[in-house]
């Protein structure tokens, strides 16, 4: 009886093409069959970049598809997958971004990542129903102002030193690039209401706003950072803006203490 | 939660996101869709509401990609837990996995790995067969693969392996006549040959999809499972010989890449149901 070829090493030639085949992986007559095997290697790495691929789009669009695919390549056999849950998968491609030297002349190129994943996740985030906004109407000062939102479970926030709004949009083909000032800090704000994904672009006021709310700030204090960030702030409107987006699952008032 | 309906035996579609919009505004007379499993274990969102929506108007069968039940390591009860979520939400009438591998050490290689057919093998998937029946509650149907290479280790045929498998477990078994024939081509059998000495009596469900050509190392001709494209006629030939043997059965179009256009994928649905309905009125005559 022959050993075991164990799947350790049946395993170990897939990501990894400098790998011999691996000994009793044969063709029907018995022989060696590398041309065989890399069927596998081929399947497998290719279906984990068109995982990639079909993650972030906009980064694609920037880079163009061969640098985009080269990049994919060296992260799947570097950071493959270590859940069958592909939606999942790519969590860490920004953070492989920004160590990929090719990729160091764009050094936006990661919050653009960010961004997509940000828009993958809450794709896939729990349903909850948005808060209304009539539910502030009845609101005094003093219980505004004691007040928490408890955020929707698909809101994210991206804020970058960079265009990560415009670029964003830009690789995903709703503006042209050619005006775009890459060095323009922006912010992004994720929310999927129902079930379509909305990409906001925040103030730096409405940044720091919504970054503080989401923190469980209440809303008084947050804007008071948003104001130290940007003078015009202007809470009502930073306020409706997150409200109608659907940002928020639920408000909490804390109440006063009791004496 | 729906009630559990069973899979007619008629033609059905693999359901594809990129499908939704034309299946909604055009709600096709097909037997059943197929998901994925894993496609569907995200929290909420676009994917379950579809879902939902389609399960109300049509019987559902769930084929599950990622649980690696020919692993040598230990199923991973977190993911055996996730396929009893997604049985539980949406009550389908057939649930189904592979014979095959895809994650070794923590590593999920997104596709299906070839098992060499020795005793050991076989103890060791059919206790795992038995962990997923077991989980879920219900029986499941194991597919046969298609492969690429085989194993100098290998002590029976695919066969004989997947009856053994059958007879221990209690499973049922999902035919793909696709693989049938890629895996013939591949290893040099002849798929006529294959199929007759299968156990057809425990099929419930038959998969037809489209392959790819190469050659291999030694100018072989070597089909690669890829489904990019339509049904082709020599699978199309074993599958007439199989219902003709079987009566009509469960059958998905599966087409995973190069997804077309609805009407494209729906036109191969159409010619595997017009052999079905043949099959019926045969049946109905005898």
């Amino acid at each position: 009886m022959q050993p075991d070829l164990s799947q350790k090493s049946f395993a170990a030639g897939l990501l990894s093409p400098g790998i011999d085949l691996p000994e009793g992986v044969v063709d029907p007559d018995g022989r060696p069959a590398p041309k065989r095997y890399a069927v596998y290697r081929n399947n497998v790495t290719v279906s984990l970049i068109e995982a990639i691929v079909a993650g972030y789009p906009a980064v694609q669009a920037l880079v163009g598809e061969a640098f985009f695919r080269a990049m994919a390549r060296q992260f799947v056999r570097s950071h493959p997958p270590c859940s069958p849950l592909l939606m999942d998968y790519g969590a860490g491609f920004a953070e492989f971004i920004e160590n990929y030297a090719p990729a160091h002349p764009l050094p936006f190129l990661p919050d653009v990542a960010r961004l997509e994943r940000a828009w993958l996740d809450a794709f896939h985030s729990a349903d909850a129903v948005p808060l209304a906004a009539n539910r502030l109407a009845g609101l005094g000062e003093a219980d505004f102002a004691r007040s928490r939102f408890v955020v929707h479970p698909a809101t994210r926030l991206v804020a970058s030193r960079f265009a990560v709004f415009d670029l964003w949009r830009a690789g995903r083909g709703m503006r042209d690039i050619a005006d775009i000032d890459p060095g323009l800090a922006q912010a992004a704000l994720v929310v999927r209401p129902e079930v379509v994904v909305d990409v906001l672009g925040l103030s730096q006021g409405g940044a720091s706003f919504a970054a503080r709310l989401m923190a469980g700030a209440d809303p008084v204090s947050a804007a008071g950072d948003a104001l130290a960030a940007e003078p015009e702030f202007d809470l009502a409107a930073a306020l409706a803006t997150m409200l109608s987006a659907g940002a928020f699952a639920d408000i909490e008032t804390l109440r006063e203490d009791k004496r | 939660m729906p009630e559990k309906r069973e899979v007619p035996a008629r033609a059905g579609a693999g359901l594809k996101s990129e499908h939704y919009r034309d299946i909604f505004a055009t709600r096709p007379d097909i037997g059943f869709f197929e998901i994925h499993a894993e496609n569907y274990m995200g929290a909420g969102g676009l994917p379950h509401k579809a879902l939902s929506a389609l399960r109300r108007d049509y019987a559902l069968s769930v084929h599950g990609v990622g649980m690696s039940i020919g692993a040598e390591r230990d199923l991973d009860p977190v993911h055996l837990g996730r396929l009893k979520a997604v049985v539980q939400r949406y009550e389908p009438g057939l649930v189904s996995e592979h014979l095959a591998w895809s994650t070794h050490d923590d590593v999920f290689f997104n596709d299906l790995l070839p098992l060499p057919y020795t005793g050991a093998v076989l103890r060791r998937v059919t206790e795992h067969v038995d962990q997923v029946q077991e989980a879920l509650g219900r029986p499941i149907l194991m597919e046969n693969p298609s492969t690429y290479v085989a194993f100098a280790q290998s002590e029976m045929s695919e066969v004989e392996f997947i009856r053994e498998l059958q007879r221990r477990s209690g499973c049922g078994l999902l035919l793909d006549v696709n693989n049938v024939h890629v895996s013939a081509i591949n290893q040099n059998y002849d798929a006529i040959a294959y199929l007759d000495a299968f156990p057809l009596e425990h099929v419930a469900e038959i998969h037809l999809g489209g392959h790819a050509t190469d050659t291999d190392d030694h100018g072989h001709e070597l089909l690669i499972d890829a489904h990019d494209r339509a049904v082709a006629d020599p699978v199309w030939a074993l599958y007439e010989h199989v219902i003709g043997r079987l009566g009509a059965r469960p059958t998905l179009i599966e087409w995973d890449n190069d997804i077309p256009a609805w009407p494209v994928l729906k036109a191969d649905v159409d010619a595997a149901e017009a052999i079905l309905a043949a099959a019926r009125r045969s049946s109905h005559a005898a």
